[in-house]
């Protein structure tokens, strides 16, 4: 009973911790962005004041049921994900529902957000809406090939659909798969543009030309709780590939105190890393088409997927 | 604002008026002459980001309608649409001296004289046109009302709403939109 107790704190620390930690990145990516500009930018807790203020508006208006719903889907889907993800490896106080296949599980369940989103947006009636959506699935076909063709070359290579077995494969050997299997990272890395949506891949939100795509109908606490999960699956995508590819953060056998510290500041060190390449890409580019970014999945980052299956084969 | 029994504010009220203080999105809707000012206002030169105001592609995420110059009688309808589909709280700046008193359009056909006869304003920034310093002093005199706990346009737009809409009617002659848009 106290085994469970202590789950559940540690659920809820979790996702504190996650959503805490997204939020944080997004500010910290305003005020860089904004530094880069030559400007003085916001702070960088000004994502947790916009949310505040979306949270305290006076009037919501939602369109229909799955309007309403959109966002709370959207919230569920990203906490359900990150039960999935070992956030410091085998620490007691982030436990997580891991078993045999999760990274299988995984590919499921992270566009779940996106189905949420695309269904609730459906409903506002919105032009914009529509056409965010469909850009958004366009843009999905394009960065899910090469990124499952990068995980099934870890799967064929190191024959296991866990991460907790390919975070130990890494614990041991004291080789991160990045450099063991660097096709594998490469082609994830550049799907992860497409997945964080900066620049040049922002074409479903695009504020100038489709007025924020899926969320123009969406004001106020629904945005905030939209805010709020987006920041969590930011944290999640990114702790999924510093476990895959970097070899987690954290020590399994010690559980004490400054050893979970000690952990955490790596990981945010990591995930801070691999955070600022789609920003740094998005910087310097301006916004694709949406052909011309579907097309750029199906060429680099679709050739380093297939090679990292074959490497993995070969090996 | 609802008060208790003091009369004073709660923390809770403290803390969302600080938020709407600090976070103001701006509707990108550029009426008369006056939005040429609004890109330097955000860009390098001037950063209003600094101030927590940035800007927000549909009214339904906007916190601040920005009446940029002179209206014409055919963009009131679409201004009084964008108005009515923002959420509470909400607040208009009006530039210029066209949206007090018609400015130099006064005796023009097709524009409105007087704002707010039309829709209700928070902050009115003077000049022809407001240089974005203008525009800078006019949001931290709006941030300083919203701190204070005295913008409630928005809700005195409903209470009056029959007024506003006779106003409005008398301008828009083919009015062919829902009664209640919000």
């Amino acid at each position: 009973m106290e085994d469970l107790g202590i789950k559940i704190l540690g659920a809820i620390l979790t996702t504190i911790m996650a959503f805490a930690v997204g939020m944080t990145y997004g500010g910290i990516t305003r005020k860089l962005t904004a530094r880069v500009q030559n400007r003085r930018g916001p702070t960088i807790w000004q994502n947790f004041i916009d949310l505040l203020k979306l949270q305290s508006k006076k009037s919501n208006i939602a369109h229909g049921f799955m309007g309403h719903m959109a966002p709370a889907w959207i919230i569920i889907a990203a906490i359900t994900t990150l039960m999935f993800i070992p956030v410091l490896n085998g620490n007691l106080w982030f436990p997580n529902l891991t078993f045999h296949g999760d990274l299988i599980f995984l590919l499921y369940i992270m566009v779940f957000g996106s189905l949420g989103m695309a269904l609730g947006a459906g409903q506002t009636g919105n032009p914009n809406s529509a056409i965010g959506v469909s850009r958004g699935l366009s843009q999905m076909v394009g960065f899910e090939i090469p990124f499952v063709l990068a995980l099934v070359g870890l799967m064929v290579q190191y024959q296991t659909t866990s991460i907790k077995d390919l975070m130990e494969v890494q614990q041991q050997t004291g080789i991160w798969i990045m450099f063991s299997n660097p096709f594998s990272f490469l082609a994830a890395i550049l799907a992860s543009l497409g997945m964080f949506r900066y620049s040049p891949f922002d074409i479903v939100g695009a504020p100038a030309e489709l007025a924020s795509g899926p969320v123009s109908e969406f004001g106020g606490k629904y945005l905030g709780t939209m805010m709020s999960g987006g920041s969590i699956f930011a944290f999640i995508k990114l702790t999924l590939f510093v476990d895959l590819f970097m070899g987690g953060a954290g020590n399994g056998s010690d559980t004490g105190i400054w050893a979970t510290l000690l952990g955490i500041v790596i990981l945010l060190v990591k995930t801070f890393s691999l955070y600022m390449i789609p920003v740094f890409y998005g910087w310097v580019s301006p916004r694709y088409r949406t052909e011309q970014s579907i097309q750029y999945f199906y060429r680099w980052p679709l050739a380093l997927g297939i090679i990292s299956v074959i490497w993995a084969v070969v090996l | 604002m609802s008060t208790n029994e003091k009369n004073s504010k709660t923390i809770l009220e403290y803390i969302s008026e600080w938020s709407r203080k600090h976070s103001l999105f701006v509707m990108a809707y550029g009426t008369g002459c006056g939005a040429i000012e609004i890109p330097s206002t955000m860009t390098s030169r001037y950063d209003a980001e600094r101030f927590g105001i940035r800007g927000a592609a549909t009214p339904r995420q906007a916190d601040v309608l920005l009446i940029t110059g002179y209206l014409a009688t055919k963009t009131l309808k679409r201004v009084i649409r964008v108005y009515e589909q923002m959420q509470n709280p909400k607040y208009v700046i009006a530039f210029g001296s066209c949206t007090i008193n018609g400015g130099m359009y006064y005796d023009s056909y097709n524009t409105i004289n007087s704002l707010d006869r039309y829709i209700p304003v928070d902050v009115y920034i003077n000049g022809c046109m407001p240089r974005p310093e203008a525009v800078i002093s006019g949001f931290v005199k709006l941030q300083e009302e919203i701190a204070a706990g005295r913008c409630h346009k928005g809700e005195k737009y409903i209470e009056n709403l029959e007024w506003y809409r006779a106003n409005q009617k008398k301008i828009i002659k083919n009015w062919r939109m829902p009664d209640y848009n919000w």
